[in-house]
C-alpha cells in the first residue's frame, strides 16, 4: 500500500511541476505592469538598449550571461531593476512598504516550501503496482462466494440444476415461422400448402374446417362429444372386463362360463325364432364335430393319455370326458316338446355303442358329463355303487330315479358344490395332524368309557352287518339312501385301525363337538377308493374280494403315516392340547439329539480350551548330559526338575466364575480380516467411528421417512438435464448489472496504452 | 422371519400377500415392529450387504459407452455445446472440425477448417455459432447448423492475426472471447482488432480460460512453466505462479469460483485455491506420465483429466487419488477430455482419431429407474461410504486391472518416491537439527508466486 501511495504523491509532484512551468510568463505581464509609472526612466532606457541591439552584434552581445542574468533565472525569478544594487536593508523592510518585491517573494516562498520533484517509477514497478491493486479487488470479489461454497460443500444434498430451466420446447408455431424452405422440394411443398391455404399458426385447421366446425351447434357438439366419450368410456369398461375375465386361469371358471353360455342358450328356447338359431348352430356344432372327429380319442394328446389311463386316474378321467364331450357334441338336436322318456329310450339304446372296454366308466346317456357326476353326487353315486354291489341284475330302475333326481340340480349348483367340496378337503388335509388328537381325546374319556364300551359293542355289530349285508338283497333305493350315512362312517373305519373307528362311531353317536370334522376327513381316499370301484364294476370281477384287498391296501398306506399316535397321553382341553404339543416338540429334539450329550460336550470344551490357553511349562532337560544316555534310559527326575521352567501364571480368566459361558480371549484372525486397524481420516476418536459403524440405515431397522432420509444421495441430477455454472442469482446474489464488455471499452485510454506497449514490444 | 399365519404360507397366497405388501409401502405402510432385539446382527448383516454391494457394483462396472470414429488425424481438442447435449464438436490435427451426434453417435457435420493443427475450439455461450482458431493464424467463426441446400461451407468472420493462436475460450454471457499466442487477446466479436491484450512475460500461452462464474477473470497458462490469471475489466493480469513444469491446461471449478485445476506436466494435478496461490488445495498424483488436459464435472465436486500414459482418471476434488480410471487396449495418448453438461459421461480424444464417450460412473445403470431400484441404489451407496474402511471392501472397491505400461510404471514411480523421501529423511537426520526442513509435497511443487 505504501509504495502505491508513493506513486500517487509522485505523480502529483510532476502534475503540479506542469504547472509551475506555466507560471512565469504571467509572473512577467504583472510585474511590468506595477512598474509602469516610478520606473519610466528605466524602461525608456531598456526600449533605446533594446532598439540598439537590433544591429545583429548587439544582439549577440546580449545573449551572453556573465552573472545572474536579467530575464533567466532558474528558479523562475525574474530580476528586474538589476541595475541598481540591491541592499540587504531593502530585503528587511516589510513587504507592503516597497510593492514591487511582493510578487518576487511570493516566488521565493514558494519555492522554499517546494522540494525536488522525485524520479518517476519505473514502468514495471507500475505495473506490479496496479496488479497488486486489481488482484485485491478482485480477491475481494470472489470472497462473496465463500459462504456459499462453503455450504454448497457441507449440504446434506445438492440438487443440480440448481435453477429451474425454462421449458425447452418451443411451440410449433414459432419452430415453423423460423425455419424456411430451403431445397426445391422443401419449396414445392410450402407453395401447394399456401395454395390449400393451410395456416401454419394454432389452431391447424383449413377454412373448410373450420366453416363445418361453425356450422355445428355448440349444443350439438356438447351432445355429440358427451355421447363419444360415454361410448368410449363403456367400451374401455368392456375391453378391461373381457381382458379381466379373459386373463382368469381357472378352467372351471371358464367351464362355468361356458355352461352359463349354453343354458343362456337353451333359455333363448322359448322364443321359436331364437330357438331356431340355437338349434341350427348345434346343429353345425355336431356336424362339425362329426366331420373333425376332434373329441373321439383320436388326437395325440388323447393317445398319450390312453397309455397313461392305465396308471394315471385322471388320465383316464381326461379321456372320459373328452369322450363325453364327443357325445354331447354329435347327439342330435330335438325341439323342445319331446318327452323325457323318449330321452331315456334313446339313452338306454345309446348306451350299447359306447365300449365299455374303453371307456372304464359307465357313462351316463343323459347327456352330462360323467365324470363331473361322479364327483358331484357322491353321495347318490355311493349309494349308486353299492346298490351295484349288492345287486348286479336290478340297476334299471333305481339309476333311472336318481337320473330324475339329479336333472332336477342345476349344473351351476353341482359345479359349486364341486368347489366347496375341493376347497374342504384341502383344508381338512391341512387339519388333519389337528383333528386325530381330538379322536384320542374321546377314546380316552374316562368318564364316558362305559358307554364307549357299549357303543363299540353296537358297531363292531353294524359293521358285520354291513359286511353281510353285501350278499343281501335290499327292495328299495330308501333304505339305500338312509344306510348312507352309516357306509359314509363305515369307510374311514375301514381305512384306520379297528380301535379307531369304533371311536369315529362313537362319535357320531355322542355328537361332539369336532367330530363333524373327524367325520368327513378320509373322505378323500374314500372318493378315490369308490372310483376303483366304480371301474372294477364293469369289468365283472369278483367285487367283494377286490375291495377287501383295496382296503388292506390303503390301511397299509395309513398305517405307516402315524405310527406313534396310539402311544401318546390324550389331552384334555384345547389348551392342553396346545401344551401337548409343546411338549411334543421337546420330545421330538430330546429324541433327535438323543445321541449326544450337549452339556458334557460343551464343559469337555472348555477345559480342553482352557488347557490350551495356559501357558506351558519348558523342559530344557538334555538327555546324555552328565550321565549316560541311549536307550531306555531317562535323564533322572533330578535333572529334570531342575531344567524345567515353569511357565508363570497368566491372569485369572474371564469365565472363570461363569460355568456356562466359554470367552474366547484370543483374537480372531478370521474376523480381523474384516475389520478396520486404523482409525480412517475424518474421525477423531474410535468411539466415533464405531458409533457410525453401529448405526443401521437399512429399511429392517428404520421407518421409511428415516430411511429416506439415511440414505438420501449426495448430489441428485436430472438425466438430460444441463447443469449450467452456478450464477449469483441462483443463490440470492445481487449480479452486476455492468456487463464486463462495456467495462473494458469504458477504459479506452488505459488500454491504448496497454495495446502500445505491448504492440511495441 | 415373519412368515406369518400358517395359510400365508401357500404359495399363491404368500405370493399375494407379498404383492399387496408391495402395493401398500407406496400407498399406506403396513405397521412394522422396528425393535431392535427382534432385528439382531444389524453390523454383520450389513456389512454382508455393503460387501456383495460392492462386488456387484465391480461386477457391472462397464463404463465404455461408444467410440466415435470419422476423424483422419488425431483429435486434438473438444467443445460441448452449451444448449444441447447431444451435440459435441471436435479439432483434429489435420484442421478438420467434425460435429457429432451424441445419441445417434454419428457425424453430421464435416468442416476442412484450417490449414495445420485446429489449435482451439469453443462454443459461443448461445449455442448459435462455434470459433475455432488454428495454425494457419486464422480465427474463424461458423455457424452452429450446417449450410442450407446450395450453400457453401463457409465461416462466419475469419480474422487474420499476425501470430499463431494456440487456445481460444468464449465468454460465459457476452460477445467477447479470448485468444492466446504470444499474449492473450479478448476480442469484440464485431471487431477485427482485440479489444485488449494482455501479457507477462515473453512465452508462449498454450491455453486460456474464462471463469464461467466470476466472467470477468481469465486463466492461462505458458510455457515458461507458470499460471497466469487476468481480470479483463481491468485489463490487467492479476498474479502468476511458477510451479515446478509446465501447466499444459487450466479448468475454472464452475461451483466454486475461485478454484482452479492445473493439469501440469509432472503427471500431477493441482487444484489451487486462486486467492492463494503459494500453496495448492489439493496435488492430484496417479497418472504415470504428463497430463494434457482437465474437465470438471458440471457438479464442481469432481474432475477428469486426460494424460499422456493413455488413460483417463476421475478424481475428488477434495481427494489426492483418483477414484476411477479409464482405458482401452486401442486408446493412445489422450489429448482433450470434457465432462459432458448433465454430469453422466465423459469424452476423451485421443491420438489414434477416435473420441471415446464414458460412463461417469462405471457400474450406474443408464435409462429410467423405477422407485425402487433407485432406493436400492441408494441404499447400496451409503451402505458403501459407511463401510470403506473395512480392509475387504476397500481393497474390492478400489481394484482395477491396468494395462501393464501404467502398472510397472506406477510400481517404479512409487520405489522412485520412496527412495527420495529416505533420501530426505536421511539428510534431516545426518544435518544440524533444523537448518534442513521437510517441505510438504503441496509446497514443494510451487518454484515462486509473482505479485
Amino acid at each position: 500500500m505504501s509504495a502505491n501511495q508513493a506513486a500517487e504523491s509522485n505523480l502529483l509532484a510532476s502534475n503540479q511541476q506542469k504547472e509551475l512551468e506555466d507560471l512565469p510568463k504571467d509572473c512577467l505581464l504583472s510585474t511590468s505592469e506595477d512598474e509602469g509609472d516610478s520606473d519610466g526612466e528605466r524602461t525608456h532606457q531598456k526600449l533605446l538598449e533594446s532598439i540598439s541591439s537590433l544591429n545583429g552584434k548587439d544582439r549577440q552581445k546580449l545573449a551572453e550571461r556573465s552573472e545572474a542574468s536579467l530575464k533567466v533565472s532558474e528558479f523562475n525569478v525574474s530580476s528586474e531593476g538589476s541595475g541598481e544594487k540591491l541592499v540587504l536593508s531593502d530585503l528587511l523592510e516589510p513587504v507592503k512598504t516597497s510593492s514591487s518585491w511582493a510578487a518576487v517573494k511570493k516566488q521565493l516562498n514558494r519555492v522554499k516550501s517546494k522540494k525536488t520533484v522525485e524520479l518517476p517509477l519505473h514502468r514495471e514497478e507500475i505495473e506490479r503496482i496496479h496488479r497488486e491493486v486489481a488482484f485485491n479487488k478482485s480477491s475481494q470479489i470472489l470472497s462473496k462466494w465463500d459462504t456459499v461454497v462453503l455450504k454448497n460443500r457441507q449440504a446434506e444434498q445438492l440438487v443440480l440444476p440448481l435453477s429451474k430451466p425454462p421449458s425447452a420446447f418451443a411451440p410449433i408455431e414459432h419452430v415453423v415461422s423460423s425455419w424456411k424452405a430451403g431445397t426445391p422440394l422443401e419449396q414445392e411443398i410450402f407453395n401447394l400448402l399456401h395454395k390449400n391455404k393451410q395456416p401454419v399458426i394454432d389452431p391447424l385447421l383449413t377454412p373448410v374446417e373450420k366453416a363445418s366446425l361453425k356450422a355445428m351447434s355448440l349444443e350439438e357438439v356438447k351432445m355429440r362429444r358427451a355421447e363419444l366419450q360415454r361410448a368410449r368410456a363403456l367400451q374401455s369398461y368392456y375391453e378391461a372386463r373381457a381382458r379381466r375375465q379373459k386373463r382368469i386361469k381357472s378352467k372351471k371358471y371358464h367351464r362355468i362360463l361356458k355352461k352359463g353360455k349354453a343354458k343362456q342358450a337353451l333359455n333363448n328356447f322359448e322364443n321359436p325364432a331364437a330357438a331356431l338359431e340355437e338349434l341350427k348352430k348345434l346343429d353345425k356344432a355336431r356336424m362339425m364335430e362329426r366331420m373333425s372327429l376332434k373329441h373321439q380319442n383320436s388326437g395325440k394328446w388323447a393317445k398319450s393319455k390312453a397309455i397313461m389311463a392305465k396308471y394315471d386316474l385322471e388320465a383316464r378321467q381326461a379321456v372320459q370326458e373328452q369322450l363325453a364331450r364327443n357325445k354331447e357334441l354329435t347327439q342330435k338336436v330335438r325341439a323342445a316338446s319331446e318327452s323325457e322318456e323318449e330321452e331315456e329310450g334313446q339313452e338306454e339304446e345309446e348306451e350299447p355303442l359306447v365300449p365299455d372296454m374303453v371307456n372304464g366308466v359307465q357313462i351316463k346317456a343323459n347327456g352330462l358329463n360323467p365324470w363331473m357326476l361322479r364327483n358331484h353326487f357322491s353321495d347318490a353315486k355311493e349309494a349308486e355303487v353299492q346298490k351295484d354291489l349288492k345287486d348286479p341284475a336290478e340297476p334299471e330302475a333305481q339309476e333311472t330315479s336318481e337320473i330324475e333326481e339329479e336333472r332336477a340340480v342345476v349344473e351351476e349348483e353341482t359345479l359349486l358344490k364341486e368347489f366347496e367340496e375341493r376347497r374342504s378337503l384341502r383344508q381338512k388335509s391341512e387339519l388333519n395332524h389337528m383333528a386325530e388328537p381330538v379322536y384320542r381325546r374321546v377314546t380316552k374319556d374316562p368318564s364316558s368309557q362305559e358307554v364307549l364300551s357299549e357303543l363299540r359293542a353296537l358297531s363292531q355289530k353294524l359293521i358285520t352287518e354291513n359286511h353281510q349285508s353285501g350278499k343281501q338283497e335290499r327292495s328299495s333305493a330308501r333304505t339305500a339312501q338312509r344306510e348312507e350315512p352309516a357306509r359314509e362312517e363305515e369307510e374311514p373305519v375301514l381305512l384306520q385301525r379297528p380301535e379307531r373307528a369304533q371311536t369315529l362311531d362313537e362319535l357320531e353317536g355322542l355328537g361332539r363337538e369336532g367330530c363333524v370334522e373327524n367325520k368327513e376327513l378320509p373322505r378323500t381316499a374314500v372318493e378315490g377308493l369308490q372310483l376303483e370301484k366304480n371301474l372294477s364294476n364293469h369289468i365283472g370281477a369278483p367285487k367283494e374280494k377286490k375291495r377287501k384287498e383295496q382296503m388292506i391296501d390303503l390301511q397299509n398306506l395309513l398305517t405307516t403315516k402315524s405310527p406313534s399316535m396310539t402311544s401318546l397321553a390324550v389331552p384334555m382341553t384345547v389348551q392342553e392340547l396346545e401344551d401337548r404339543e409343546e411338549k411334543d416338540q421337546w420330545h421330538m429334539t430330546k429324541e433327535a439329539f438323543a445321541g449326544d450329550d450337549v452339556i458334557t460336550d460343551f464343559l469337555k470344551e472348555k477345559r480342553e480350551a482352557v488347557e490350551a490357553c495356559k501357558p506351558k511349562d519348558l523342559d530344557l532337560t538334555l538327555p546324555g548330559w552328565g550321565e549316560w544316555g541311549g536307550m531306555g534310559l531317562r535323564p533322572s527326575a533330578k535333572k529334570r526338575r531342575q531344567f524345567l521352567m515353569k511357565a508363570p501364571e497368566g491372569p485369572p480368566r474371564k469365565d472363570k466364575n461363569l460355568p456356562n459361558v466359554f470367552i474366547n480371549e484370543k483374537r480372531n484372525i478370521h474376523a480381523a480380516a474384516h475389520q478396520v486397524q486404523v482409525l480412517p481420516h475424518p474421525f477423531t476418536h474410535h468411539q466415533q467411528f464405531k458409533r457410525t459403524i453401529q448405526t443401521p440405515i437399512g429399511s429392517t431397522w428404520n421407518t421409511q421417512g428415516a430411511l429416506q432420509k439415511l440414505t438420501m444421495p449426495k448430489v441428485v441430477t436430472k438425466p438430460g438435464h444441463i447443469i449450467k455454472p452456478i450464477k449469483a442469482e441462483d443463490v440470492g446474489y445481487r449480479s452486476s448489472s455492468r456487463s464486463d464488455l462495456s467495462v473494458v471499452q469504458r477504459n479506452p485510454k488505459r488500454l491504448s496504452i496497454h495495446h502500445k506497449k505491448t504492440s511495441g514490444e | 422371519m415373519d412368515r406369518g399365519p400358517w395359510w400365508a404360507t401357500f404359495n399363491g397366497l404368500h405370493r399375494v400377500r407379498h404383492d399387496l405388501r408391495n402395493l401398500a409401502c407406496i400407498h399406506t405402510p403396513i405397521p412394522r415392529n422396528y425393535d431392535p432385539t427382534l432385528h439382531p446382527f444389524e453390523v454383520p448383516r450389513e456389512y454382508i450387504r455393503a460387501l456383495n454391494a460392492t462386488k456387484l457394483e465391480r461386477v457391472f462396472a462397464k463404463p465404455f459407452l461408444a467410440s466415435l470414429d470419422g476423424h483422419r488425424d488425431g483429435v486434438n481438442c473438444l467443445a460441448k455445446n452449451p444448449k444441447s447435449l447431444a451435440t459435441v464438436l471436435s479439432g483434429a490435427c489435420d484442421g478438420e472440425v467434425k460435429i457429432w451426434n451424441l445419441t445417434r453417435r454419428k457425424c453430421i457435420r464435416t468442416i476442412q477448417a484450417h490449414e495445420g493443427f485446429v489449435r482451439g475450439i469453443c462454443t459461443r455461450f448461445c449455442g448459435t455459432s462455434f470459433f475455432t482458431v488454428g495454425d494457419d493464424k486464422t480465427v474463424k467463426q461458423w455457424k452452429m447448423d450446417g449450410p442450407s441446400c446450395g450453400e457453401e461451407e463457409e465461416p462466419l468472420h475469419t480474422i487474420l492475426g499476425k501470430t499463431v493462436y494456440t487456445g481460444i475460450d468464449h465468454h460465459w454471457k457476452e460477445a467477447v472471447f479470448a485468444t492466446c499466442g504470444q499474449q492473450v487477446d479478448i476480442w469484440d466479436e464485431q471487431r477485427t482488432n482485440p479489444i485488449c491484450s494482455m501479457t507477462w512475460g515473453f512465452d508462449s500461452i498454450s491455453s486460456v480460460k474464462f471463469n464461467p462464474v466470476e466472467t470477468f477473470l481469465l486463466g492461462s497458462c505458458a510455457s515458461d512453466r507458470n499460471i497466469v490469471l487476468y481480470d479483463m475489466r481491468q485489463a490487467t493480469p492479476l498474479k502468476k505462479v511458477i510451479l515446478d513444469m509446465r501447466t499444459n491446461t487450466i479448468c475454472w471449478n464452475p461451483m466454486e469460483a475461485f478454484i482452479f485445476t492445473a493439469a501440469n506436466e509432472d503427471y500431477n494435478l493441482y487444484t489451487f485455491d486462486m486467492r492463494a496461490l503459494d500453496t495448492p488445495v489439493m496435488v492430484h498424483m496417479d497418472h504415470v506420465s504428463a497430463v494434457l488436459d482437465v474437465d470438471y464435472s458440471p457438479t464442481g465436486r469432481e474432475f477428469v483429466s486426460a494424460s499422456f500414459d493413455k488413460s483417463i482418471r476421475i478424481f475428488p476434488v477434495d481427494k489426492s487419488r483418483s477414484r476411477e480410471v479409464y482405458h482401452t487396449k486401442r486408446m493412445q495418448h489422450v489429448i482433450c477430455v470434457k465432462w459432458t453438461a448433465d454430469s453422466k459421461y465423459i469424452m476423451c480424444g485421443s491420438d489414434e482419431m477416435n473420441i471415446r464417450l464414458w460412463k461417469a460412473n462405471a457400474s450406474e445403470k443408464l435409462g429410467v429407474l423405477t422407485s425402487r431400484e433407485k432406493a436400492a441404489t441408494d441404499y447400496n451407496q451409503k451402505l458403501k461410504e459407511k463401510f470403506q474402511y473395512h480392509p475387504h471392501i476397500k481393497r474390492i472397491s478400489r481394484h482395477r486391472h491396468l494395462p501393464k505400461s501404467i502398472y510397472s510404471q506406477i510400481q517404479e514411480q512409487r520405489i522412485m518416491k520412496e527412495a527420495r523421501r529416505r533420501k530426505e529423511l536421511n539428510r534431516i537426520k545426518h544435518s544440524k537439527p533444523g537448518s534442513v526442513q521437510m517441505v510438504s509435497e503441496k509446497k514443494k511443487h510451487i518454484v515462486a508466486v509473482v505479485k
